[in-house]
């Protein structure tokens, strides 16, 4: 009964991921998440849409609106790529490193409340991520 | 496909970025920038940000790079306006951009662009201008 | 099996409508037990609560048992704005939840004397009677612990944005003494705060003041690093005063590389610093003989 609401959005192209940023704003602010909140999972998302498009060959995102006793958002990006070899590794990456290469994985993490991985070469990846109001 | 406009002043170029911009127009700006650096001979470039509500990675190397491009090109780069939100979603995110001026608004930026280009003029002529 | 609950709901709504009146003395006496609380609530805004409540449940019962259908809409709604008002008025939720499940026993009664004839039919009108009203207790308790989480959110959100003032100590000059334990919740909050009142005050300098602040370690050492690398992307310099002896040492043992933080022992060296960066001088006043100073008007001698 905690779901409230979950949409579908196709992450096949570069405008997709504009739309993703747009409809995780729309929903983040629909819920009343702060700005630094809203910028913070939009920003999440971006990354992780880019990643599901450039390193997965292109998958989906489900938006999915959490409204229990918390209210919150919670993403999922799946993709049926190669998968990532190595997630512990992805996930590291140095705090004051200027050029953000890679991933991004250790980024987004920092930016929501809950992080969750599987990837493998033959399932693909599946990213969620959860940011509580 | 809408392209960033970029305006002269001067010496100076100046970027307003106000659009939510996908990743090509993203490098087409970095590409549009370098060019009018070198076609126009500009000392400095003042990208304001202030209507951006997000920097994600990508767009924060493109700063990044172009900071990086425009200095090969003898040109200062300072970029102004950020929002509180982005500066402390970068950060969380990894990023600090290091080689990249920064100022509150384009007042300050501008005066921070005379004067690091009065301190090139003055290390190459070695006199105040 | 649907269409039988339906019809069982059907009756129920009739049954309702028939034994209101009891139903609902019933009820306001079942509650004149311990959880009535007249305390925290007025005897007339209890009756009418519970009146409510019973015209509602009557309107909504023919669509079924499934609470969360479009017709027991208002009926939710009015659970909800119930929940609220007693959350404020310091119910606990069990008495809430109360206020619903003790409709049972007079709705009960009036079951029995419906179906006095069949036991069976009794017994399964009295089933699904039950299974709406223990939804509907436990939505106002749902509704009473999503209100309380709201609550508790913006006084942690007051709490903290009390305890992080940032002060304007010049022009384009801004102090933000810290005071207390800087955890990541803490950190978060005060660097919205400094990096908001930079903007407003368009203010080129920062000074964070960590005199107050009684242990440095690498995660407090990280936060400030987040906190200085933030003001800098947006034209901000902060300088870091109150390091004492220990906690410089507490740095350099750690390792922890401060990068081109400028830090300051005390905020007055913090103070000098920031004025001369931002090209200003303090000036002393010359008094002369008078009292006067210079400059000033020397007419009347």
């Amino acid at each position: 009964m905690a779901v409230v609401s979950s949409e579908t959005i196709p992450v096949v192209s570069e405008p997709d991921i504009v739309m993703v940023r747009r409809r995780v704003r729309e929903e983040s602010l629909r819920l009343g998440f702060s700005l630094v909140d809203q910028t913070k999972v939009v920003t999440a998302a971006s990354e992780l849409a880019r990643n599901t498009l450039i390193h997965g060959g292109g998958g989906y995102m489900d938006l999915i609106t959490l409204n229990g006793p918390r209210v919150g958002l919670r993403l999922t990006f799946n993709d049926k790529g190669p998968g990532i070899p190595d997630v512990q590794l992805a996930l590291r990456d140095g705090f004051t490193t200027g050029t953000g290469l890679g991933l991004g994985l250790g980024g987004a993490k920092r930016l929501v409340n809950e992080f969750e991985i599987s990837s493998s070469a033959d399932q693909g990846t599946r990213v969620s991520i959860t940011r509580w109001k | 496909m809408e392209k960033i406009p970029i305006l002269r002043m001067g010496e100076f170029l100046l970027v307003t970025i106000q659009v939510d911009m996908h990743d090509r127009l993203a490098i087409a700006l970095q590409d549009d920038l370098t060019n009018r650096i070198s076609q126009t001979g500009a000392r400095g470039v003042l990208i304001d940000i202030s209507s951006l509500e997000i920097v994600d990675s990508f767009i924060g190397r493109m700063i990044g790079n172009i900071a990086a491009m425009s200095r090969v090109l003898d040109a200062e780069t300072v970029v102004v306006g950020m929002q509180p939100a982005v500066a402390i979603t970068l950060v969380e995110l990894g990023m600090s951009l290091p080689g990249v001026k920064t100022a509150l608004n384009v007042d300050a930026g501008m005066e921070l662009l005379r004067e690091s280009v009065n301190d090139h003029k003055e290390a190459e002529y070695g006199s105040r201008i | 099996m649907a269409t039988m609950l339906n019809q069982q709901t059907t009756s129920l709504a009739s049954i309702i409508a028939k034994h209101k009146s009891e139903i609902l003395s019933q009820w306001i006496r079942e509650m004149s037990s311990a959880t009535r609380r007249s305390d925290l609530i007025k005897d007339s805004e209890v009756q009418s609560q519970c009146a409510r409540f019973l015209d509602l449940l009557g309107d909504a019962a023919p669509a079924g048992s499934n609470i969360q259908a479009t017709a027991y809409e208002p009926l939710r709604e009015m659970l909800g704005e119930v929940s609220r008002r007693r959350a404020q008025q310091g119910f606990t939720p069990t008495e809430t939840a109360t206020f619903v499940l003790s409709v049972k026993r007079p709705l009960f009664t009036a079951i029995k004397e419906e179906h006095a004839k069949n036991a069976s039919e009794m017994a399964t009108e009295m089933w699904s009677a039950t299974e709406l009203l223990d939804s509907l207790g436990l939505l106002t308790t749902e509704l009473y612990l999503k209100q309380r989480e709201e609550v508790i959110r913006r006084q942690q959100e007051e709490m903290l944005e009390l305890s992080t003032p940032v002060v304007k100590l010049w022009d384009g000059i801004l102090a933000l003494p810290l005071i207390g334990t800087l955890d990541s919740a803490r950190t978060q909050v005060v660097m919205e705060s400094l990096l908001e009142s930079i903007v407003q005050t368009n203010s080129r300098v920062a000074i964070i003041d960590i005199t107050g602040v009684p242990t440095v370690d690498t995660v407090v050492a990280q936060h400030l690093l987040k906190a200085v690398t933030a003001a800098r992307l947006m034209g901000a310099d902060c300088i870091i005063s109150g390091v004492r002896p220990q906690i410089a040492q507490t740095i350099v043992h750690l390792g922890i590389n401060l990068l081109d933080v400028t830090t300051k022992a005390t905020l007055s060296d913090a103070f000098s610093l920031a004025m001369k960066r931002a090209g200003l001088t303090l000036v002393r006043l010359d008094a002369n003989k008078n009292g006067r100073a210079k400059g000033e008007n020397q007419n009347e001698n």
